[in-house]
């Protein structure tokens, strides 16, 4: 029976994972070979049963067990098989499900993949890790237990919440944001592992830390645009990012990994930041369970929040446990993490990293504090308040224009030092592109300041970090004789990290043109049309043709046929829709987007007649939003190119014919010399 | 390990765990509203369903706030498409009927509904004892700060809010309400 | 070295520093163009408003943005208080006076609410000047010795 099967294998898992935990632990401790050696089978044999407990869920769904507790909650006969099986995600319980079931896939991979590494710290780090599988296991076979009991056995369920079965982007979002979030565990049990095994003193682990890091951060950056991108093709208001709390708690320990990622590399160059980069490794993990306790607990109100109950204490206590234990440790181990080198300057692209990490935290805590404004505000004021999206909009934006000068300066200013010449000729022609962007801006009809920030910074960034590819190319060019492709190909792949990273801003770039693009020169219309009338927006027509109904299994769809002209011909046809779900007391809106490179036309159902004869249509022209997108999928490639590089490390026949992939402080000179 | 640092780093993080926890004692969603000891907004609106008996008023009338000093007012906000309006229909027609003869006029109020449903919602539930008012533009609703329906407001018999009541409010609770407003004026 | 310094810095806060300025006048939020039959100027001043009030009925959204009824009521209700000659600050007043200091989007920058503000930038402050003092520190330590105790992350 799938229901004893399911409970059954999470039941057994949580005492393994105990045994696992103590095993590893104690084993490290004692550098006892056989406890080692049995905890680390131990951790297999978790991620065994859980894997057999989550795919024991997936069954009942999809077989639609309405025995199951879970499945009576979000099944039905009528929903869709696509949707069906992402409805393990869908709600509170199915989520922790799959949470566990990713912490143990990972879990296992990481310590698979170093089994023969020397020393104690991947012992650590698996113990670590089984920690935090047992809080996740304690939930589900107490309170978010999935798999109870429903008696009698209803004939059908009320089907997953109407908003998650609107798009197939529910089937990407969350599984890229739980391998982005709880990813952020593996680099955590590095870093609390390499204190307790004492691997701390010298930098060994760091390499491991930071490709995990750039792993998960990959994930999130990928989760947090896919998540822009179903908000937007779903929820009908135009906008891809509200700074709703849930959109928050996934946006905060991006940015502290991301400040990781960049303060890294000082330490692995200089030998400074020790101290920092742990903090920031266990902050971005605090921070990933400090936005589950918020998604999860009620304790901020959002779009997307679950269910509440006995589920935000639990997490309360796990919260307390992980902040404590972990910051303590950091701090009382502070005196070990002494810088061990120092800067040759201050002007350098060291201290360009350094100001990136001070605005990205500077970000974080504006974020932070935001979010958590309203209650602070209850607990002092006893007044309830409100802190919106025009609050963040106002506040960021300062420092998102400072971000983006780092990032052409970064690029710019060589590791080291940089003498005055230097720094003016590597400034001086990304300064006059941004100062073209600027003009052009101004010409085009852009007033506000923050938009003419964003155009002229992103424009310098974009052509210091460009630049990077032109000259890197050109000089092999000249001293090979490649052609550009080859030339553009062989130089990355001679410095997979470095250029990886360039990549990645490049990407970064596209999103912030995309987001600035389609912010300034939006235009939005309103109008009650009847049949066959139409409005115009931009250099379109909108004609309502009909306003039909269509019945679906799952729901009733209300729809109005609209046709697209520009210049009087037709180029399309689009169907914004309402969808009505037996479940809800107001029907759902799922607007119709028509994507162009250039932009999309956005129109929502607003209202329509009774009888069909008119409808009300709000649409939306928004310039270059597909440019977030793809944006977001040229930062998942840089962090691929990067991550390429960890690649080569562990192939050492082909390590002696290339230059070496990670930069190491001694060709630091070389690059500098080059300059 | 350095244990001094270590209590000093765990005693900074004591409060985020305090307000964490207060938090999981606040329900974000209960705001309250600033309406209760204010003077109630004036309004001027259209009977459409006139209620039954001698609580009824003539479709067309209309109803005016201030015409009501010195008595007790119960406002009730509801639509057709509210399915927990419904809750509470039948023990608000009854402690409309129970408290007319002491002053209090209970009067119903449409909210972003079409009167053609209204009516038909009120005779699928068996009717409604009270007359129900339009509010054309939700100006009425928007001037008490409504969040949602059902809402239940309380108007003193000098003109201010009493007591304002979110979600189906039961015949015990408000025949409580209203006998204490009746005995001293304020709750 | 002081020079090359001094040489970026003058750089960057030529560019940036005028951005929080300018910022004071700004609503927070790009003004959007709504191309009506009606007065345009009235709607931008409506659209302006309405983005800064939130949705009761949605989940954080704000009344510009939301598809709800409701929240078209209330867009509606903005502009014809507008048109009557009301000032922004006497909208915003009714609707905290009806709905309380919640239905702001951006709090009243009065009293504790302040913290919100200014936590981001005494932490750019503060960071800043540790970041100054560490980068000294760090340029003048001899190569390869421990640097001075820290008790700064």
């Amino acid at each position: 029976m799938t229901r004893l099967l399911g409970s059954g294998s999470l039941v057994v898992a949580l005492g393994v994972a105990i045994y696992a935990a103590l095993a590893l632990l104690a084993g490290a401790r004692r550098k006892r070979t056989d406890l080692l050696r049995s905890g680390e089978l131990a951790l297999y044999a978790v991620w065994g049963l859980v894997t057999t407990a989550t795919l024991s869920m997936v069954y009942a769904l999809v077989s639609h067990d309405f025995s199951v507790k879970y499945v009576a909650m979000v099944g039905s006969r009528a929903t869709p098989l696509f949707y069906t099986v992402i409805s393990l995600w869908g709600a509170l319980e199915g989520s922790i499900l799959f949470w566990i079931f990713v912490l143990t896939s990972l879990s296992a991979l990481v310590t698979y993949q170093n089994r023969d590494r020397q020393g104690t710290l991947v012992p650590y780090a698996g113990g670590v890790l089984m920690m935090i599988s047992i809080f996740f296991l304690i939930m589900l076979v107490g309170p978010a237990n999935p798999f109870g009991l429903v008696s009698p056995t209803p004939a059908d369920g009320p089907g997953p919440n109407p908003l998650l079965q609107n798009h197939i982007l529910m089937g990407v979002h969350p599984p890229l944001l739980y391998l982005g979030y709880v990813g952020m565990s593996v680099p955590f049990a590095f870093g609390i592992g390499a204190v307790l095994s004492g691997e701390i003193e010298n930098d060994g682990w760091i390499r491991l830390t930071r490709k995990w890091s750039l792993v998960a951060w990959m994930f999130l950056s990928a989760a947090i645009i896919a998540g822009m991108w179903w908000s937007y093709e779903v929820l009908g208001w135009g906008g891809y990012w509200a700074w709703d709390p849930v959109e928050n708690a996934s946006f905060i320990p991006w940015l502290t990994a991301t400040a990781f990622l960049h303060s890294v590399m000082v330490q692995e160059r200089r030998g400074l930041l020790k101290l920092w980069n742990l903090n920031l490794i266990v902050a971005t993990f605090a921070l990933t369970i400090l936005g589950t306790f918020l998604t999860r607990s009620g304790v901020l109100s959002s779009v997307h929040a679950f269910s509440e109950g006995p589920i935000g204490r639990y997490f309360l206590g796990f919260i307390t446990i992980v902040l404590i234990s972990s910051f303590a440790l950091v701090a009382g181990n502070s005196e070990r993490l002494r810088p061990t080198g120092n800067l040759d300057a201050a002007v350098s692209r060291e201290s360009v990293f350094l100001l990136n990490n001070l605005f990205l935290t500077a970000f974080t805590i504006t974020v932070l504090v935001g979010t958590l404004f309203p209650l602070v505000a209850e607990a002092i004021r006893g007044v309830k308040v409100s802190v919106g999206e025009p609050f963040f909009n106002r506040m960021t934006l300062p420092i998102c224009t400072a971000l983006l000068f780092l990032m052409g300066v970064g690029p710019a200013l060589p590791w080291r030092a940089a003498s005055g010449d230097v720094v003016k000729r590597q400034l001086l022609p990304p300064t006059v592109v941004a100062v073209i962007a600027l003009v052009v801006s101004l010409v085009i009809g852009v007033r506000s300041p923050y938009a003419l920030a964003a155009f002229s910074f992103g424009a310098f960034a974009l052509a210091a970090n460009a630049r990077e590819f032109i000259d890197g190319a050109a000089a092999r060019r000249r001293a090979h004789g490649e052609s550009p492709p080859v030339a553009l190909a062989r130089l990355v792949g001679g410095n997979r990290r470095r250029y990886g990273g360039y990549i990645a801003h490049l990407g970064v770039l596209t999103v912030t043109l995309g987001i600035g693009a389609s912010s300034t020169f939006r235009a939005e219309r309103e109008a009650t049309l009847k049949k066959g009338e139409t409005m115009a927006i931009g250099p379109f027509t909108v004609r309502l043709d009909d306003v039909y109904r269509r019945d679906e299994p799952q729901r009733m769809v209300l729809a109005a046929g609209v046709t697209i002209l520009k210049g009087g011909r037709e180029v399309g046809r689009m169907e914004p829709r309402m969808n009505f779900y037996p479940t809800q007391d107001q029907p759902v809106p799922t607007p119709s987007v028509r994507t162009r490179p250039a932009g999309d036309l956005y129109i929502n159902l607003q209202a329509f007649a009774q009888d069909g004869s008119n409808a009300t249509l709000r649409v939306i022209q928004e310039p270059l939003v597909p440019w977030i997108w793809a944006g977001g999928m040229i930062v998942v490639l840089g962090a691929l190119v990067s991550l390429g590089a960890g690649l080569k490390e562990r192939l050492p026949a082909r390590a002696a014919v290339r230059a070496p992939a990670a930069p190491r402080p001694a060709t630091a000179a070389l690059e500098e010399a080059a300059r | 390990m350095n244990w001094k640092r270590a209590t000093i780093t765990a005693g900074f993080l004591v409060p985020v765990i305090g307000l964490l926890a207060f938090g999981l004692t606040r329900d974000p969603k209960e705001i309250d509203s600033p309406l209760p000891g204010k003077p109630a907004p004036g309004f001027a609106l259209p009977v459409f369903s006139p209620g039954e008996g001698k609580l009824a008023l003539a479709v067309g009338d209309t109803v005016r706030l201030a015409e009501h000093k010195g008595g007790v007012v119960v406002l009730n906000f509801w639509a057709s498409w509210c399915l927990q309006c419904r809750d509470e229909h039948v023990e608000l027609s009854k402690t409309a009927r129970a408290f007319y003869d002491r002053g209090v006029r209970f009067y119903g109020v449409l909210y972003n509904d079409q009167e053609s449903y209204g009516l038909k919602w009120i005779e699928e539930m068996g009717g409604q004892a009270y007359p129900s008012l339009l509010d054309p533009r939700t100006r009425t609703a928007i001037d008490y700060g409504l969040y949602g329906v059902p809402e239940t407001f309380l108007v003193t018999p000098d003109g201010r809010v009493a007591y304002k009541h979110i979600g189906p409010i039961s015949e015990r609770l408000l025949s409580q309400k209203l006998d204490s407003l009746l005995r001293a004026g304020t709750p | 070295m002081r020079r090359q310094v001094l040489i970026v810095a003058a750089m960057f806060a030529c560019v940036i520093a005028p951005v929080p300025a300018t910022a004071q006048r700004d609503t927070g939020r790009v003004a959007r163009r709504i191309e009506t039959a009606a007065d345009s100027v009235l709607e931008a001043r409506t659209t302006a408003l309405a983005s800064e009030l939130r949705c009761p009925v949605c989940q954080g959204n704000s009344i510009q943005d939301s598809p709800s009824e409701l929240a078209q009521q209330m867009r509606d209700l903005i502009r014809d208080q507008l048109r009557a000659g009301r000032t922004p600050d006497e909208v915003r007043a009714y609707f905290v006076d009806k709905y309380g200091e919640w239905i702001l989007l951006t709090p009243k920058a009065t009293g504790f609410n302040l913290v919100v503000y200014l936590a981001p930038l005494a932490f750019i402050l503060i960071g800043g000047a540790i970041v100054w003092r560490t980068v000294r520190r760090w340029t003048t330590a001899a190569p390869g010795s421990p640097a001075d105790r820290t008790s700064s992350r």
